[in-house]
């Protein structure tokens, strides 16, 4: 009894349900979840929490969990990280099991994910970029920003991803929050990163990056970015490092100010300020740049005439704003030195597995409040589309866990028959062939990664490769 | 909260666990005198009121977990994120320090920001809050096509 109490002032993380439902559900209900990213964890978290004796199986297509909170958050903000020691309570609970290196699609199938649990939830993210399908964009150095994310963040698919630092200038493709960390880790001294859990074929090629001007265009003005005001900030207070814009950009900014909404109107009087501060007349060259460029569309990209195969121009297309804002093109047309283009103009997921029911134009899985029909549920960036920070995706994961809950206690979801779970797809796995990775074999992996960190002052070193990964794993990769 | 839960927490086996839990999840002292309690109130998503009894010096966003009310915290009050989002009564607002750069900044991400909101894990218990109530935002409510609404647990 006492145990129990004490998991009372736990409940915000319990595992025990609060007040058992009376009902006469005799078999356990049985739900997994594919993905294993913040919203995987926010469901599982609200599904044990609330469904009573749940089990949960986590089925992640790499053999180390957290999606994008490792491979997406940028090195140089460990305090958002902070949230895997949340998920780590949840996956510890007894009625959670994490099973890693299993892809849908490949290893298993929906249809047989659906015959073994009763409900199934999907969250395994947008890992696919968007392109812009211009002339020129398959030229050497014309690169996705979501890869280079992936590199710096030792996504293991994006560990040799081609990426020559050898240039001066650089443009970034795209107004949000990826666009403005990519440029981050350009324009960052060295020494700041050093500390970081970045990886160590990152830090080395970046400490002979030659990268001094980034160029960060976007389509529309300054009223219309995506980024966010903390993101921006810490762009104006990088050292070293001088914010360019054009002044005239802002002519008809400054008016609209007092009419905007407080988010929108703080982060436009910190662009404007930015603006105001921005030098005027020729910059020195040798001073490292972040150039904030409005109303500009790429048209096409240019070989550099020293290297063929490599970009070396880009030609941008000048835009206004109709009444609508949407840009539409002047008609003029610029061209601009770059010898390296990072595209981040989106996020898109795939279709994991033909049987999943998929919007192809819209890049997501078509869905009401995270409901695709009873029995199948879609969580995150996979529902919404790739927009939202941690917080929309913890209110719509939550979302989903209390969609699955009405369902199950509803009877709409049909946990009377017991359901084999695990069971059956960890057979059907052996017999595939394929290796899995419990969480007892992912703590190996985090405390190797974390020793290896600690000889290089770095919060972790990461394993990039997955066959080190699973080797790791079982306890022959060594130290 | 439990009646009884709310009950126990008032007689002696349950403050003991307490005493334990406190010196562990935030690292502060134990329970302390009556002169550095601070009562506040949190209302949470479906308008519930919870009294709470803290002390000068408690994290609200702690407090809050102490008591099994959900407010998440998901950065450890490292401002990097939103999720301890509350309203804060207006008569208190003026109270508080004002928030620093980096919390507006972040509030700005908040779904149904207002005058009032403020992140709870910047929000450390003096006792001149005594009586503060502490308001969790709404929960964007699920969709459902038949009309069906979750009984709460």
């Amino acid at each position: 009894m006492k145990l129990l109490r004490l998991g009372h002032y736990y409940s915000h993380h319990c595992f025990l349900p609060r007040r058992r439902l009376t009902s006469t559900v005799t078999s356990i209900p049985k739900i997994c979840i594919v993905g294993s990213g913040p919203a995987s964890f926010y469901t599982a978290q609200h599904l044990i929490k609330t469904v009573p004796r749940v089990e949960v199986d986590i089925y992640e297509q790499l053999p180390v969990p957290f999606g994008l909170v490792r491979f997406g958050v940028a090195p140089d903000h460990p305090e958002v990280k902070n949230v895997i020691n949340t998920f780590t309570k949840t996956a510890k609970s007894p009625q959670l099991r994490f099973v890693g290196n299993v892809t849908l699609g490949r290893d298993l199938s929906l249809k047989e994910l659906r015959n073994a649990y009763h409900a199934v939830v999907l969250a395994y993210g947008a890992d696919k970029d968007r392109e812009l399908g211009l002339k020129g964009e398959q030229l050497g150095n014309v690169v996705s920003a979501r890869r280079f994310v992936g590199w710096y963040n030792g996504l293991p698919c994006d560990t040799d991803f081609p990426v020559n630092l050898d240039v001066e200038e650089a443009a970034v493709l795209g107004h949000g929050n990826v666009a403005l960390d990519v440029a981050r880790l350009l324009l960052t001294p060295i020494d700041k990163l050093k500390s970081t859990d970045i990886t160590e074929h990152a830090l080395e090629a970046l400490s002979r990056s030659r990268v001094r001007h980034v160029k960060v265009i976007g389509r529309r003005g300054p009223l219309q970015v995506a980024f966010t005001i903390k993101e921006l900030r810490e762009m104006l207070n990088l050292p070293d490092c001088i914010t360019v814009c054009n002044p005239f950009d802002f002519e008809t900014v400054r008016s609209a100010v007092p009419n905007l909404e407080r988010p929108r109107r703080r982060l436009t009087e910190l662009l404007c300020k930015a603006a105001d501060l921005s030098p005027s007349g020729n910059v020195d060259s040798n001073s490292r740049q972040f150039h904030l460029v409005f109303f500009r569309s790429p048209l096409s990209f240019q070989p550099s005439p020293d290297v063929p195969d490599t970009v070396g121009s880009m030609q941008l297309e000048v835009n206004q704003l109709d009444e609508q804002q949407h840009a539409v093109p002047t008609g003029s047309t610029e061209t601009v030195q770059c010898g390296l283009v990072l595209r981040s103009i989106g996020y898109r997921s795939t279709q994991a597995d033909p049987d999943v029911p998929f919007d192809i134009d819209r890049g997501h899985i078509p869905n009401i409040s995270g409901v695709v029909q009873p029995g199948l549920y879609v969580a995150g960036w996979l529902a919404t589309g790739p927009i939202g920070v941690i917080l929309s995706t913890m209110t719509q994961a939550f979302g989903v866990g209390r969609a699955v809950e009405a369902d199950v206690s509803s009877g709409r979801v049909d946990v009377s028959q017991a359901r084999p779970g695990h069971t059956a797809i960890g057979k059907l796995l052996n017999d595939r062939g394929v290796t899995t990775v419990s969480w007892k074999d992912w703590e190996r992996i985090d405390a190797v990664e974390q020793s290896r960190g600690k000889n290089v002052g770095k919060p972790r070193e990461k394993i990039v490769d997955i066959n080190e990964m699973l080797a790791v794993s079982v306890g022959t990769g060594g130290t | 909260m439990d009646e009884i839960d709310r009950e126990c927490s008032m007689n002696g086996e349950k403050r003991n666990a307490y005493r334990i839990l406190v010196g562990k999840t935030d690292g502060k002292r134990p329970l302390g005198r009556p002169r550095h309690r601070v009562n506040i109130t949190y209302i949470d998503k479906d308008g519930n009121k919870i009294p709470v009894r803290g002390k000068v010096g408690d994290n609200v966003l702690y407090l809050a977990h102490r008591h099994g009310i959900d407010m998440e915290g998901a950065c450890e009050a490292s401002l990097a994120c939103t999720t301890c989002h509350v309203y804060v009564h207006r008569d208190f607002l003026d109270k508080l320090p004002s928030p620093e750069e980096k919390e507006d900044d972040l509030l700005d991400l908040a779904p149904f920001l207002k005058e009032n909101s403020r992140l709870g894990c910047q929000i450390i218990l003096k006792k001149e809050y005594e009586g503060m109530e502490l308001q969790l935002p709404q929960a964007t409510r699920n969709f459902y096509v038949d009309g069906h609404k979750p009984s709460p647990h």
